[in-house]
């Protein structure tokens, strides 16, 4: 066996035989899978009421709109508005000649998101008639909008998992084999470092991998309902990057503490916060300016934008190269960091 | 035959501990060479330095004619290391271990098991090495050190933890290592070990050496008295201090009488004479006196 092949196998059966690890790893995400697809079927399926003043063009034209939209008829702008602020409804709809209007509540950002997105996807057909490319970007735009809970919860906790995963097997391993002088054994022996950092990233995007096969095979049961789109194969690359990059963070953790507790605490540190703050756990949309423009300091952002452009968004294999770009070059910087900080003993 | 290994003025500080101060020694091709001293003598961070694994605050080191310091790979598959604490990876078992470590130099699985019959671990080929008893993970570490067939082998106690039958199994293997022609430096606390294997050793405390010879050359330059012990009761102290003569001197622990002179001859003849000679002991000065002798104190292990 090369020395590559023998280290990889070396981690991964050292991962594969502690039970904490593959429960933390594997089955802990998996259990969030199910508690958060629990708690959001109903509300993902929820539709959204709107009143309708006077005829509109679009809505009465528009086939299959009942599975997202509740509409009721009034005559009363006005009092139609105090509906929407009393929050009895999303939002009012009237057309006046060529130009529609909507209002709607900000009490409920999610619904009056999807009502937003299915509008804007309406005008958008009416207008683009004859040009397709215009007609494919709003439909892309209304199934964003329109997420059932579990396929936005999905890539989401997803990205989440693949971030643990490889945070804290990178910054474990290195802290436990520093600790355990496994690396000034190894550094008595003819291997390079870069091998023995390349072993590490074979083992963890394989376990990534796994993760992923998991998540997506248990999310596309019957009773959570994940619709995959159809490039959701390149979540591949996005997940290896991905991986990459918290690999990378995970050894700055690993460089900096000297006990694996130490490592842990440093690791939830990083990646917890990020998970929340990068929509991981719920989605950013109705979190305050700032803060989603802050979010894009976050790989995990990144990352999990990446996930949901490709696994439920539907975007073509091309779209997510940006992404991939912004991920791997966090990777690099965050990389050169972990080099900086790394040492082979204590001593 | 060339010099495979020359450190000169070697010194490392830990801040007020001064380590290694001021070690120079060399080791020729095919030699079997210890470094003996108690706890603290800075024997580990001599070797450490030695192997490349910890770099020097002054002086220099040169293994197989080249510099350990920083990581050299060309020198690394032609040394062997066991370290003094065992390093293993994680949940892995004893077979595992030392086919990972044999594949790292590009050994086949089927010699790294030879190596673990050979150091007498094949039935514990599927234990994981966090449940091996100290002793067994000591043997498997030395046959990680020996997988690959090294040209020098740095040993730190090896004999750490053995039991005696593994210890006698251990120098036998050594020795043959030895008369392969391999270099061999091992650390110890057993004056024993020391001078049943080694060459030459050299003798450490608070980070220098002491003194440097064959065993046998630092034992006979010791002129020290010979040990020539009786159980108590087949002599009375009277009649040893008669047997003994004028220069000698005779203690009696209340279990065995001893009798220590400089002319142990006559006093044998005189107990052959008196049929005494049944169940008697004579130990010439041996390593430990050496230790002695050099420190003003009791060796202790
Ligand atoms: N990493 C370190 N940091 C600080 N001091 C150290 C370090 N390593 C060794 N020392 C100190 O250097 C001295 C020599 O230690 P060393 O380990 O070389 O002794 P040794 O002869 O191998 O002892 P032993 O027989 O117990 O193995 C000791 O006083 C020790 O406390
Ligand atoms: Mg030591």
């Amino acid at each position: 066996m090369t020395p590559f092949r023998s280290l990889s196998r070396a981690m991964l059966l050292g991962f594969l035989r502690d039970r904490s690890s593959l429960f933390f790893t594997i089955l802990f995400p998996l259990m969030f899978l199910v508690l958060f697809g629990a708690i959001f079927t109903n509300q993902g399926l929820a539709k959204a009421k709107i009143i309708q003043v006077g005829p509109v063009a679009i809505l009465d034209q528009a086939p299959g709109l009942g599975e997202i939209l509740e509409i009721t008829k009034q005559n009363d702008l006005a009092a139609a508005q105090e509906q929407v602020r009393q929050g009895d409804f999303v939002a009012v709809v009237r057309q006046q000649g060529d130009r529609y209007q909507l209002f709607y509540t900000a009490a409920d950002q999610v619904r009056a998101g999807t009502v937003r997105g299915v509008f804007g996807q309406l005008v958008g057909q009416a207008n683009a008639a004859g040009v397709p490319q215009r007609f494919t970007l709003a439909a892309e735009q209304v199934e964003d909008k329109s997420l059932k809970a579990i396929q936005y919860i999905t890539p989401g906790l997803l990205s989440w998992a693949i971030s643990m995963g490889a945070t804290f097997g990178a910054a474990m391993t290195l802290v436990t084999w520093r600790q355990k002088k496994i690396l000034r054994r190894l550094r008595l022996a003819p291997v390079s470092t870069a091998t023995v950092v390349s072993a590490r990233v074979g083992a963890s995007v394989g376990i990534a991998l796994v993760q992923t096969a998991i998540f997506l095979g248990v999310a596309s049961l019957p009773m959570f309902g994940l619709q995959l789109s159809d490039y959701w194969w390149m979540c591949v690359p996005v997940v290896v990057a991905g991986t990459l990059v918290f690999m990378a963070i995970g050894m700055v953790a690993g460089g900096l503490a000297k006990t694996s507790e130490a490592a842990a605490g440093i690791a939830n540190l990083i990646v917890l916060p990020m998970a929340f703050l990068s929509g991981t756990f719920f989605p950013l949309d109705s979190a305050p300016g700032w803060l989603q423009s802050l979010s894009n300091i976050f790989p995990m952002k990144h990352l999990n934008e990446g996930m949901l452009d490709v696994m439920v968004r539907g975007q073509g294999p091309a779209s997510i190269l940006p992404e991939l770009g912004i991920i791997l070059g966090f990777g690099l910087v965050i990389g050169l960091i972990a080099v900086f900080l790394f040492r082979w003993d204590d001593v | 035959m060339g010099q495979t290994i020359i450190v000169q003025d070697l010194q490392k500080r830990y801040g007020d501990v001064h380590a290694v101060d001021g070690v120079s020694f060399s080791v020729e091709e095919g030699e079997f060479f210890g470094i003996l001293g108690p706890n603290g003598a800075g024997k580990t961070t001599t070797l450490e330095i030695i192997e490349g694994l910890r770099q020097a605050d002054a002086g220099t080191v040169e293994v197989l004619g080249m510099s350990p310091w920083p990581r050299n790979p060309r020198l690394l598959p032609r040394i062997g290391v066991q370290l003094q604490a065992s390093s293993f990876f994680e949940r892995l078992t004893a077979r595992e271990q030392i086919r990972t470590f044999a594949s790292l130099y590009g050994i086949p699985a089927k010699k790294a098991d030879d190596m673990l019959t050979v150091v007498g671990m094949a039935d514990k080929a599927g234990t994981p090495a966090e449940k091996l008893s100290g002793g067994q993970a000591q043997r498997l570490s030395i046959a990680c050190a020996l997988v690959h067939d090294p040209e020098v082998l740095f040993l730190d106690e090896p004999s750490a933890s053995l039991d005696p039958q593994a210890r006698r199994n251990l120098w036998d293997l050594l020795r043959s290592i030895n008369d392969a022609g391999r270099t061999v430096v091992l650390t110890t606390h057993y004056l024993d070990e020391a001078e049943s294997l080694c060459d030459r050793v050299a003798i450490m405390d608070h980070g220098k050496i002491l003194e440097l010879g064959p065993p046998a050359t630092l034992v006979r330059g010791l002129d020290s008295a010979t040990h020539i012990s009786l159980a108590t009761g087949t002599l009375s102290l009277p009649a040893a201090r008669e047997v003994a003569g004028p220069d000698a001197s005779v203690t009696d622990d209340g279990v065995t009488v001893t009798i220590a002179t400089r002319a142990p001859a006559p006093v044998l003849t005189e107990l052959a004479d008196r049929n005494l000679l049944t169940g008697i002991q004579v130990r010439g000065a041996t390593l430990e006196d050496v230790f002695l002798h050099l420190t003003g104190r009791e060796y202790r292990a």
